[in-house]
């Protein structure tokens, strides 16, 4: 099962709900496609590096799931693209590593970046 | 002649030596660069936000090709830069 993590900006201008169910939607949407949804991380209001179509805030959403076939990303960034409420996204696919950090950073043991060298180190 | 002990220098002679230079990612042990945390990949980026070359920052190639991607996708997600003027 290969593992990918999809994240993407939501306007901030939205109600709270709105934002909620937009993230929602896309959960859903994995889970339709017979896809397992592993974390949803909402990383919350952030300020952008540059202006993203008139609005220097977003609301940062981050999505790991699993899938086979791959039939689900074009699917996904199909619905992702033509949805205004979401300024960007980018879908990435996850190796071994990867999936290992993701994992360890929820169970707490990646700390701040500066113990990340620390705890890294430790672990290995 | 005077002995090694005695010989007084005026300045430290291993004043100008460089510091040896190592790759964090093969030292620490890390494997994956995440391009979501943008306070680390500061790191390897000027102040105009620019990415470093690895004669500055010691990485290896291997490494030095993800953190550049990890940037790269960081900027698509605008949590880093392409490029400004005081950004540390």
């Amino acid at each position: 099962m290969k593992q990918y993590e999809v994240t993407f900006i939501v306007d901030p201008v939205l109600s709270a709900d709105e934002i909620k169910s937009t993230a929602k939607n896309y959960t859903d949407l994995v889970v339709h496609e017979s896809g397992k949804v592993v974390h949803v991380d909402e990383i919350g209001l952030r300020q952008l590096a540059y202006g993203i179509n008139k609005r220097n805030t977003g609301i940062y959403y981050s999505i790991e799931f699993q899938s086979e076939a791959g039939a689900l990303i074009p699917k996904m960034e199909l619905a992702m693209k033509r949805d205004e409420r979401i300024l960007r996204f980018l879908t990435v696919h996850l190796d071994k590593y990867g999936v290992k950090y993701n994992d360890d950073k929820r169970n707490g043991k990646i700390g701040k970046r500066s113990k990340d060298k620390k705890k890294e180190n430790a672990e290995e | 002649m005077a002995s090694q002990e005695e010989i007084k220098f005026l300045s430290n002679p291993a004043l100008g030596q460089q510091r040896k230079k190592y790759c964090r990612f093969r030292k620490f042990g890390i494997k994956h660069i995440d391009y979501k945390d943008p306070d680390f990949l500061i790191q390897f980026v000027n102040e105009q936000g620019k990415l470093l070359p690895r004669r500055i920052t010691g990485n290896s190639l291997k490494y030095q090709r993800r953190v550049a991607t990890a940037v790269k996708r960081a900027r698509h997600l605008a949590m880093l830069p392409f490029s400004t003027d005081l950004l540390k």
